[in-house]
């Protein structure tokens, strides 16, 4: 089959950037979206182009490198689909295909379909993880950890960072992201003594970054591969309220009310040590 | 082993290069301590390195089964899976370590499977008759290393690890004799710069990719330890090379990679073939009497589940006697009818779902109804940096983890164990191994004037520019694909003299050409995905001349090296423990020389070498 692929250029951040439309001719309907560029991008060095840079790695679906918008749809039109395993029989002989990169203030872009995606690590790095310093551990079945507990976590730990889900967000908010992440270790026994300073680090950090609030328009769940759901969100915004509440006195000094951060204004909470 | 005092440990800087399960868990559990850490990979985040990938499981000897696992039993089972070709006391340590593993991971929240009565559950995984394998769903890999990855971050939140994502090593700094620093290229500017430290751990993962096509992420390469091996790190077993059975075929030649389909499947799935040569009939209008369910009939004790190299092999068998299916032939079924039918949809939707789903999305076929379609492909590379007990390499203060060292597989690692070892290495050998060097050894402060740093980074610049420069008419896949099909015929699953002479000759011309007519596009200032390539395949040729003189020089099949000149009267692995019974370690002596090869005798006192069945 013959697909138009309409992308967008841009060399650098500073740079400006513009609409480039490539015919690909060839295309085999059992190749992936990624395999489709590389045949693009063959062709490209061979005419002494520069090829369009994309991020990629597994090409599984799991390492969340690849993504970018096909015509206006993060990852594409397929659900629970990263752009790595969406094959080309999806689409039909002769279609065009707009790509554009993740479009957020939080992920400055560095060139073509590749953006700077680090606010996610900083939002891990503010709370995201139990404080068990290696040797600590007690004996792996010490605390029982029901099935349904575990399985709920393990629901919202599959989330592979890849910020679709701030992508398709009109107000590029990444409550599902941060939500994901509070929720998967909230559930289980051993994340339960740092949940509260959890809640309130992670959202401080999640705004610091210049991600939107959260308004619940629901896009970011319709494009998740990992089809995390909207209650992650609703358990994110239960366990910064309690956590507020239980904590005004010491942990957080200047906490704002909820609406504040959910419209997206800054929130000033004391800043994690050592940023 | 000695200790290094708590208020000096902050006053040494270490390097860690790799961010994977065993990177991200050394680079982690070293800021515990109180160390200067800096921790580099080549992707966007430390969380996105390959170990994310692996889906069915992490061994562990808990016996929590109570089916007479033991350590005694994973040691065992370890180094007869490996063919004995690995190092005894290495692999006892593994197996005693990877209880502690589990219960780390269960801390951090790692949400393993669980019974209903909210204990851990196991499965059983290939070359093991007990149930050890621990699992998150078929994401295993992700979810050990992100436990890895969150302790990480919250070392980098403490001050203690200092993280640079996208940023590639490139040189490895050797002064007087000592590993004390590397070069790196930091991949959206372009800059070149060195990074100073006390000790360098390399974590920088497997080189399955020099045969093109593998299971590996794209970007998994073997530049790092490639790099060291040129600055005097010895290079074991390049040869020994797992081709895992149960992946997806090939059905292109636009195809940039394979997809593996977890072993685990081989739990409930039973692979078949048709009797009969040339078969064109679809699977379910061939009734059971014309099928071959080959490896439960010739290893009934095993059955379907027989180390990968045999399970491997035998598909090789079956295809090349005609009796292949799909397309290019090249094919075994894999097949649930009778789990769906005893254990029910629901049961096998839980257990494999994930899997289920993957292979549906690439090949739009559902496995449910029509049986899955699996060959074997490149998976896992044994073979790697030489290291001693302490995974020290032969450059002291050169420490090597994960699949990048040769350390405890021998010639053939057994499922699940890989991520096993990678956070043994990570959380539990290297942290006191490095600190054992570092208060045995005084180092001197190495000034940052150094003529060999300033050598070192000459030799990357010169190596990025004249890659810019050749300006050729090939593209730089176009020769990866050439040379990892050279590879994968020649160096694959099974090899002989000949034609491992020819792959030699092949490969040396190919790389002439490489030098000569490669065209790299773009300049070195600045993001530059062709350039990342580029330098990455030139380190594949070399290793790929390596891997097949090694091949060459090892007259016997051991695990995943099958010599066909060396084989039983039945088609199996023969060792030749006289001659054989060593590591090959390498020593390289300048470009497009042969290297020079030392040889590590293995003593076995425990595990006595058989001839390895499981008839
Ligand atoms: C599809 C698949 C499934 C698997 N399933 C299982 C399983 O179920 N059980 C099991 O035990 N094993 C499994 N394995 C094997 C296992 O996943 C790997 O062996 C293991 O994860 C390797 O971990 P590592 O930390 O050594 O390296 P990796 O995870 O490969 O990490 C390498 C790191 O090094 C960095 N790096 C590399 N080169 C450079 C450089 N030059 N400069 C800077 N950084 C660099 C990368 O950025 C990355 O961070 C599987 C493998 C595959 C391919
Ligand atoms: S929540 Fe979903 S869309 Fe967002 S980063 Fe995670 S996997 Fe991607
Ligand atoms: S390349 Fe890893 S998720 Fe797409």
């Amino acid at each position: 089959m013959r697909i138009k692929l309409k992308i967008w250029r841009q060399k650098s951040r500073n740079a400006s950037g513009r609409f480039v439309s490539y015919p690909v001719e060839n295309v085999n309907p059992d190749m992936s979206m990624l395999e489709c560029l590389d045949v693009l991008n063959e062709q490209l060095i061979q005419q002494g182009e520069d090829p369009v840079a994309f991020e990629h790695d597994c090409r599984e679906g799991i390492c969340g490198s690849c993504g970018f918008m096909v015509n206006g749809v993060a990852h594409g039109p397929l659900p629970a689909t990263t752009v790595c395993q969406l094959t080309m029989r999806h689409f039909n002989d002769g279609n065009e295909l707009v790509l554009e990169p993740w479009r957020a203030r939080a992920f400055p872009l560095i060139k073509d379909l590749v953006v700077d995606r680090r606010s996610f690590d900083r939002i891990i790095a503010a709370g995201g993880y139990i404080s068990v310093s290696t040797g600590s551990a007690p004996d792996g079945n010490a605390i029982p950890v029901p099935k349904e507990a575990a399985d709920r976590a393990m629901d919202a730990a599959a989330c592979i960072g890849c910020g679709a889900c701030v992508a398709a967000c009109p107000n590029a908010s990444a409550a599902l992201f941060t939500g994901a992440k509070m929720t998967h270790l909230g559930i289980l026994p051993q994340g339960k003594p740092e949940r509260d300073v959890r809640a309130i680090r992670m959202v401080a950090q999640m705004n610091e970054e210049g991600f939107g609030g959260c308004t619940n328009i629901g896009e970011c769940t319709g494009v998740c591969p990992k089809e995390i759901p909207l209650e992650v969100i609703a358990a994110m915004n239960r366990d910064y309220f309690r956590a507020s509440w239980r904590e005004r006195d010491n942990v957080v000094t200047t906490i704002r009310p909820f609406t504040e951060w959910s419209t997206g204004s800054k929130l000033q909470v004391d800043p994690p040590s050592g940023r | 082993m000695k200790l290094v005092n708590p208020a000096n440990k902050r006053r040494h800087t270490l390097i860690v290069v790799g961010s994977g399960l065993a990177g991200a868990s050394a680079a982690a559990t070293l800021g515990e301590l109180g160390y200067h850490v800096s921790c580099f990979c080549f992707q966007d985040s430390p969380r996105r390195a390959h170990s994310i990938a692996a889906q069915g499981g992490i061994n562990a000897a808990k016996n929590y089964q109570n089916d007479g696992d033991s350590v005694y039993r994973l040691f065992y089972d370890t180094v007869k899976g490996g063919d004995f070709r690995a190092r005894e006391a290495n692999v006892y340590r593994l197996a005693q370590i990877s209880v502690n593993i589990i219960d780390q991971c269960v801390a951090q929240g790692v949400p393993f499977a669980r019974e209903y009565g909210g204990t851990l559950a196991n499965r059983s995984f290939g070359g093991a008759q007990v149930s050890r394998t621990f699992y998150a769903r078929g994401q295993t890999g992700q979810q050990l290393l992100l436990g890895a990855y969150q302790a990480l971050e919250r070392q980098v939140q403490a001050g203690t690890v200092t993280m640079y994502p996208r940023t590639e090593m490139l040189d490895l700094i050797v002064i007087d004799g000592r590993a004390r620093g590397i070069v790196t290229r930091n991949l959206v500017t372009g800059e070149v710069d060195t990074h100073l430290g006390d000790a360098v751990i390399l974590g920088t993962g497997g080189y399955g990719n020099v045969f093109y096509l593998s299971t590996n992420a794209k970007g998994s390469n073997v530049t790092a330890i490639w790099r060291a091996h040129k600055r005097g790190a010895l290079f074991a077993n390049p040869c020994y090379t797992q081709i895992h059975p149960t992946c997806i075929p090939v059905s292109g030649d636009y195809q940039s990679k394979l997809t593996l389909m977890s072993e685990s499947l081989r739990n409930d799935g039973r692979i078949w073939v048709p009797m009969k040569k040339g078969d064109k009939r679809t699977p379910d209008q061939i009734p059971e009497t014309d099928r071959d369910y080959y490896l439960e009939r010739r290893y009934p004790s095993f059955g379907n589940l027989v180390p990968r190299d045999v399970a491997s092999r035998n598909a090789k068998y079956v295809c090349d006697e005609g009796r292949g299916v799909g397309e290019t032939g090249l094919g075994v079924y894999l097949d649930f009818g009778d789990a769906i039918r005893r254990l029910g949809r629901k049961a096998i939707e839980e257990r494999y779902g994930n899997l289920f789903d993957m292979y549906q999305r690439i090949t739009d076929e559902d496995p449910y109804t029509v049986p899955m379609r699996i060959y074997p492909a490149i998976h896992y590379t044994m073979g790697g940096l030489w290291v001693d007990y302490h995974l020290m390499s032969t450059i002291p203060g050169l420490f090597v983890i994960g699949e990048a060292n040769f350390s405890d597989h021998g010639a053939n690692r057994l499922g699940a164990s890989a991520l096993m070892q990678g956070l043994s290495d990570g959380y539990f050998i290297v942290p006191y191994t490095v600190g054992d060097y570092l208060a045995t050894n005084k180092l001197d402060k190495v000034a940052e004037t150094h003529s060999e740093i300033r050598n070192a980074v000459a030799c990357v610049q010169q190596t990025v520019q004249k890659l810019l420069g050749i300006n050729g008419k090939r593209t730089v896949d176009s020769f990866h694909r050439e040379l990892g099909k050279i590879v994968w015929e020649y160096c694959g699953m099974s090899r002989n003299a000949q034609g491992l002479e020819t792959a030699i000759e092949e490969i040396r011309s190919l790389r002439e050409e490489y030098w000569q007519n490669v065209k790299v596009p773009g300049s070195g200032d600045d993001f530059n995905q062709s350039l990342e390539k580029a330098g990455r395949v030139a380190d594949f040729f070399e290793l790929a001349e390596l891997m097949c003189v090694d091949a060459l020089e090892r007259n016997e099949s051991c695990g995943g090296h099958f010599r066909e000149e060396y084989q039983t009267a039945d088609g199996e692995a023969q060792r030749d423990d006289e001659e054989f019974s060593y590591v090959a370690a390498w020593g390289y002596r300048g470009y497009g020389n042969r290297e020079d090869l030392s040889k590590e005798p293995l003593e076995f006192q425990y595990v006595h070498p058989s001839q390895r069945s499981y008839k």
